[in-house]
């Protein structure tokens, strides 16, 4: 059925998510926490994360466009982004978070730079990822969300 | 969520005897904790709130360091257990950290995606009770209420310790009170819990007040009791322990005595014309102000060690202490606090204040000195300032016992002490006695909650009246003055240096000092806010029953507001109400520093509704008792006094206080204290 066939739609992509790196143990602790009452928690979370995060995305930009760098400040927002990217559950984003604050210790800034590219590219990825997949599992129903991962 | 696995704790704890039929608690426990959640990452917050309400927990959450403090000082007892990140834009977590264990010494758990050894260590040192990195998983929220619990049970199990009369049971009684008293269930626990009936002077548990301790009453035999004592023993080696063995009195615990000895220390100090060390309790007050204080610096941490240590306050009863005075973060450590130094007779519980901030605060008291006495017996925090003026004003004041630090939990935890106004008095005698050592809680910050306001412990400021009694459950500004009430005699002529320098905001900005020497000016001045302290002060006999009236008093906010008054924040909880034992049997509840205010002075006579003037009482005694004594059990005594009148009134009476102590003469010399100089 045209029903099953969409769950198994968003199973799979949901899966890949995982398989693919981007999502960790985190995201499922989040929907465990879906719940009738809260039945689009995911969802808001990771709008919530993608709206606040934007903030920091642009200081740091703003940061490494200066010269010389103030790799502490950097260091400090960057350890900001990570702890919000962890709560979502964003494994690359996450890791890509580390590699920057090493390169910061390390007063790299072109490593920092570099890296930093690489993360907003992962980010905005992420980012049309998800929306595709709340998309999707709202059209198939929140009862099959919940319990898909059960 | 399963709660089995709290039920079975829960089992444990009532196991202790006060789950009675473990009837209610034990299902639903632990859900219902009040838990506030503090991270300025909106995601995070987001999250754990639902994890936590996932929980079955009470759930408030802020994104600003600053919202949560005032949440929490506004609400004493409001919750039960904070969380908080570690890096926050408006104020370092372990600041918040600070200020929360003095002040209210509720549980923290720190969070950081930062995993470091340095962080977490960090967080050990500044008295976190728990660590979690995030991203934070439900499972560890889960067992967040163990903290909450363990720290009831330590908190009883310090009060009870010192083997008063404790029942076996009253142990756990009041542990189990206490870890469920102030949990969600409060109805379901509470009741079963507690045990009021047993503990000695049980008032106090009802409250959620997180460690209620019941009030102790320090009636002229009794303190005559303590003072043989404590002589036998030698003043050296006079620990709360071997007192209480030697007083051999029933349901009388080490907690008591440990807090009225600090009290006695104060006082001795002061009689000796302590200048010198002024009193731990400047330390922590005074921060910045030192150079204000001058004097008074004397009241710093010395005091405040001393007290810690001499008292043994109770967790609580310290931590309000601390917070007073030295702005630590209390609660940490029982205290034990070894009698740093007879000169400090406010050692409020040095380990709990841990003072990061009052550190410098300390410094600045002790430069100055002397004076500082003020805060004999208080560990409040004092600012600088406030001790400043209060000197100046007050001299007389002798020590302004106050403060009384909201210690959280219980709105009425502050105001500790107000011990010994006399003795402190005399410390402050340096210079116009009026130290009135703020106990800023946050040390840095105006008053700590408790903040004696500024002036307190104005030398001999013996707030007989009762004045001081103002207790303002610090829950809202640090500004806890206490003053030492001195007799109403002595209170114009203390001149409190409270008014006079509107600098001594120190509690908390505003300036408690100054209104605590206004008042004091105004003899008593007690800002009648309080009735009750006017009463209680009525003894104004020497016995000091009053005198400390630990004001302590929010003072950031009262303190601006009461002119004339004694600058006492409405915070601050004026306790110390050294009740010269004529007191009625008001329960002071000493150990209960932490919390209660105490009880102004008043509370001899009057059978005071509130308890400080039971504390008051026992100072007097006709010897300068001027310790404040018992903290006033936050849970109960404070009811009578409304917040209000806790500045005002605390002022007097820890200006009539001050004027009871007087020379004292010798140090320790407690036998005698000459009450005569408290002029009545």
């Amino acid at each position: 059925m045209e029903r099953t066939q969409q769950h198994r739609q968003v199973a799979h992509m949901r899966q890949s998510l995982f398989d693919q790196g981007l999502l960790d143990e985190q995201f499922v602790q989040l929907e465990e926490l879906q719940d009738d009452a809260n039945p689009n928690f995911v969802e808001e979370v990771v709008t919530l994360f993608y709206r606040d995060s934007a903030r920091l995305v642009l200081n740091i930009d703003q940061a490494l466009d200066k010269s010389p760098l103030d790799f502490s400040k950097l260091d400090s927002y960057m350890h900001q982004f990570k702890g919000s990217a962890s709560s979502i559950g964003a494994k690359k984003v996450k890791s890509e978070c580390t590699l920057f604050r090493e390169y910061c210790k390390a007063g790299n800034g072109e490593g920092c730079m570099k890296t930093f590219q690489q993360l907003k590219k992962d980010y905005a990825v992420l980012r049309k990822k998800l929306e595709t997949y709340f998309q999707m599992a709202r059209q198939v129903g929140p009862v099959e969300t919940a319990c898909r991962r059960k | 969520m399963n709660l089995g696995s709290g039920q079975g704790s829960m089992s444990t704890a009532s196991s202790s005897g006060a789950w009675k039929a473990g009837d209610v608690v034990p299902d639903q426990f632990p859900a219902g904790l009040r838990v506030l959640v503090v991270d300025d990452d909106p995601t995070c917050l987001m999250i754990l709130e639902k994890m936590l309400r996932t929980c079955l927990y009470e759930v408030t959450k802020c994104n600003r360091a600053e919202t949560a403090l005032s949440l929490l000082r506004g609400n004493k007892s409001g919750f039960d257990i904070v969380i908080s990140d570690v890096h926050m834009p408006d104020m370092d977590g372990f600041k918040l950290l600070e200020h929360i264990g003095l002040e209210m010494d509720l549980p923290v758990i720190m969070m950081s995606a930062d995993d470091g050894k340095h962080v977490v260590m960090k967080g050990v040192t500044h008295g976190a009770c728990d660590y979690l990195i995030k991203p934070v998983r439900i499972e560890a929220l889960k067992n967040i209420w163990q903290h909450v619990v363990r720290k009831r049970k330590n908190e009883w199990k310090d009060l009870e310790q010192s083997g008063s009369v404790e029942d076996g049971d009253r142990q756990q009684k009041p542990s189990e009170d206490v870890d469920y008293s102030s949990s969600a269930n409060e109805g379901n626990w509470k009741n079963s819990k507690r045990r009021k009936d047993e503990e000695d002077d049980a008032e106090e548990r009802d409250d959620t007040s997180t460690l209620k301790k019941p009030r102790v009453v320090w009636s002229v035999e009794l303190h005559q009791q303590f003072v043989a004592a404590v002589n036998q023993l030698g003043i050296d080696k006079a620990v709360p322990k071997k007192i209480l063995e030697l007083m051999n009195v029933p349901g009388l615990t080490r907690e008591n005595v440990a807090s009225h000895l600090q009290k006695y220390r104060l006082y001795l100090r002061r009689l000796s014309g302590v200048s010198q060390h002024q009193s731990g309790l400047n330390n922590s007050f005074m921060g910045p102000q030192d150079a204000t204080f001058g004097p008074i610096s004397s009241l710093n941490g010395l005091d405040l060690q001393t007290l810690a240590v001499a008292g043994q306050l109770p967790a609580q009863s310290l931590a309000t202490l601390q917070a007073a005075g030295l702005g630590r973060s209390t609660g940490k450590s029982g205290l034990p606090m070894p009698l740093v130094d007879q000169r400090n007779l406010f050692s409020f519980e040095a380990p709990k204040f841990r003072y990061g901030e009052g550190q410098q605060q300390q410094q600045q008291l002790s430069n100055s000195s002397k004076q500082m006495n003020l805060l004999h017996g208080i560990p409040t925090t004092m600012e600088p300032k406030q001790l400043a003026t209060l000197r100046q004003s007050a001299q007389s004041f002798g020590s302004i016992n106050m403060q009384v630090n909201a210690h959280g939990n219980d709105s009425s935890s502050l105001l500790m002490q107000m011990a010994q106004p006399h003795s402190r008095a005399q410390i402050l005698n340096e210079t116009t006695g009026n130290h009135v050592s703020r106990i800023t809680s946050s040390m840095g910050q105006p008053v700590l909650s408790n903040g004696i306001a500024g002036g307190l412990l104005t030398r001999n400021v013996i707030v007989e009246n009762g004045r001081g009694a103002g207790f303002n459950p610090v829950s809202q500004g640090p500004s806890v003055v206490e003053f030492p009430m001195n007799h109403t005699a002595e209170l114009p002529g203390n001149s409190f240096p409270l008014g006079t320098n509107p600098g001594i905001s120190s509690i908390q900005s505003k300036g408690l000092l100054e209104e605590v020497s206004s008042e004091i000016k105004g003899s008593r001045g007690f800002v009648s806010s309080y009735d009750i302290f006017n009463e209680l002060h009525q003894p104004k006999s020497q016995d000091w029953e009053l005198q400390n009236v630990g004001l302590t008093f929010n003072a950031s906010q009262h303190a601006n507001s009461i002119p004339g008054n004694l600058g006492v924040s409405p915070s601050v909880l004026v306790h110390q109400v050294f009740s010269s034992g004529q007191k009625s049997g008001q329960n002071m509840n000493t150990p209960v520093v932490s919390k209660a205010m105490f009880s102004v002075g008043a509370g001899s006579e009057h059978g005071n509704t509130h308890n400080i003037s039971q504390h008051l009482n026992t100072l007097v005694d006709s010897s300068l008792r001027v310790k404040t004594e018992k903290i006033l059990d936050p849970s109960c005594e404070i009811t009578p006094f409304p917040e209000h009148y806790v500045q005002e009134d605390l002022m007097s009476a820890l200006l009539k206080q001050q004027e009871g102590i007087g020379p004292v003469e010798g140090e320790f010399d407690f036998d005698g204290y000459p009450m005569d100089n408290i002029p009545v």
